[in-house]
């Protein structure tokens, strides 16, 4: 039922009526209809099926989950294999970004099997057959697995994720010891997937104002920044009932990370220094 | 195209309906809960203490409730609340100093406040009913 273990990847999706009913405290709007059966062309080898979440703004029905009966012979290993599959080879309207298909871009995350992941780097095999592909938990769907990423994007602005300084510009760079970059470690890597936002249920609940592990792991990669010279500003930014402190340390965010990152560290960081700068 | 922008407000993606339920997420959930319901524990001890103020009748309607099956039941969840609020209260005590964020020591530290919070419950009991003989 629940995810046991650190390194555990879940391999079926939940029951439709457990724990909770699909479209239970959905807007009308939002509610998933039944879609329909894509089988696997003929003389397909080994088959396994994809729910897929598909919303067309275009028309005026409701959000939909098809399935799509994938060949696995005749498809690469990955889930973004079998979606470009079904997009070459069943139906050409279903939408989802991808790019650079090695985890670097972070375009290609999505709900997969109830954890968000990056398509490209998870393997087909890890999952059982039907696996349930939905877009980012919580966000305003453009089309099918396209989300609308503006809100997430303007909570990352308003961190001011660029180094501020005061100090007047030296002639080179301004430099840093290898220990002082290595404080940035685990925190530079993030490629802004937003895997952990979308699966972080405070910020289900305070979307609005709480500005999720994505940008506060940003925040704190620029307070622990050794160049950085608006410290205090940015901690006078951050220290407010919702913004910050609307963390309740549920730690799905490092658990969904596909990058192996640690928002909930980063945060609880952050939270450990208005602390020592109140005292 | 000048119906391009859409008529309606754009669908929201499934959130709690679809999410996978992790330990991470159904211990917060479950310290949230313990905390609610030792509120109502509060509540129950002051009727308790009260009946023994009020004499032996009320005490013993009050002690008859208590020691019938419901009683024992909501008396056995009560104390399991009770533990696994404060192992899961340690437990944050520590994320508050920043430590044990590693995802390992993370499920470690989760497992490690279910299985002793159980372990204490059973050495509680244990113990009152040796002691109520």
């Amino acid at each position: 039922m629940i995810i046991r273990s650190a390194d555990e990847v879940p391999r079926t999706t939940l029951l439709k009526r457990f724990p909770i009913p699909r479209n239970l405290g959905v807007s009308p709007g939002s509610r998933i209809a039944k879609g329909r059966r894509w089988p696997a062309p003929v003389g397909a080898g080994r088959v396994k099926a994809f729910e897929v979440y598909r919303y067309d703004a275009d028309s005026e029905a409701n959000p939909r989950l098809d399935t799509f009966e994938v060949d696995l012979d005749d498809c690469g290993p990955m889930v973004l294999d079998a979606l470009i599959w079904i997009k070459n080879k069943v139906d050409s309207t279903l939408t989802f970004r991808r790019s650079c298909r090695e985890g670097i871009c972070g375009s290609c995350a999505m709900n997969i099997n109830g954890t968000n992941w990056l398509a490209c780097t998870r393997f087909i095999s890890d999952l059982a057959s039907p696996a349930t592909i939905y877009p980012l938990a919580n966000m305003r769907i453009i089309k099918d697995l396209v989300p609308d990423l503006t809100h997430v994007f303007a909570q990352y602005s308003l961190i001011e994720p660029w180094l501020r300084t005061k100090t007047p510009e030296p002639e080179k760079e301004r430099l840093q010891s290898p220990e002082e970059r290595r404080t940035l470690d685990g925190y530079y890597e993030c490629i802004l997937c937003f895997c952990c936002t979308s699966g972080c249920p405070s910020h289900w609940w305070n979307a609005d104002r709480f500005l999720g592990p994505a940008v506060l792991l940003q925040a704190w990669r620029w307070l622990a920044d050794s160049r950085d010279e608006a410290t205090g500003e940015r901690l006078d930014n951050l220290e407010d009932p919702y913004r910050l402190y609307r963390c309740h340390t549920i730690l799905n965010c490092t658990r969904t990370c596909p990058k192996g990152l640690n928002p909930g560290k980063a945060i609880a960081n952050i939270k450990k220094m208005l602390i020592e700068r109140r005292t | 195209m000048a119906s391009s922008t859409p008529q309606r407000m754009r669908p929201l993606s499934p959130h709690i309906q679809i999410y996978r339920p992790q330990l991470t997420s159904v211990l917060s959930i479950a310290n949230r809960i313990t905390g609610v319901v030792l509120s109502f524990c509060a509540v129950a001890l002051v009727v308790w203490l009260i009946s023994v103020a009020a004499g032996p009748k009320a005490y013993s309607t009050i002690h008859g409730f208590i020691r019938s099956w419901f009683g024992q039941i909501l008396l056995l969840g009560c104390t399991y609340s009770f533990f696994l609020h404060l192992c899961g209260g340690i437990r944050h005590l520590a994320w508050d100093a920043v430590y044990g964020f590693e995802l390992r020591a993370i499920y470690t530290s989760g497992w490690t406040v279910v299985v002793t919070s159980a372990a204490l419950t059973l050495i509680t009991w244990t113990a009152c009913m040796r002691f109520a003989r």
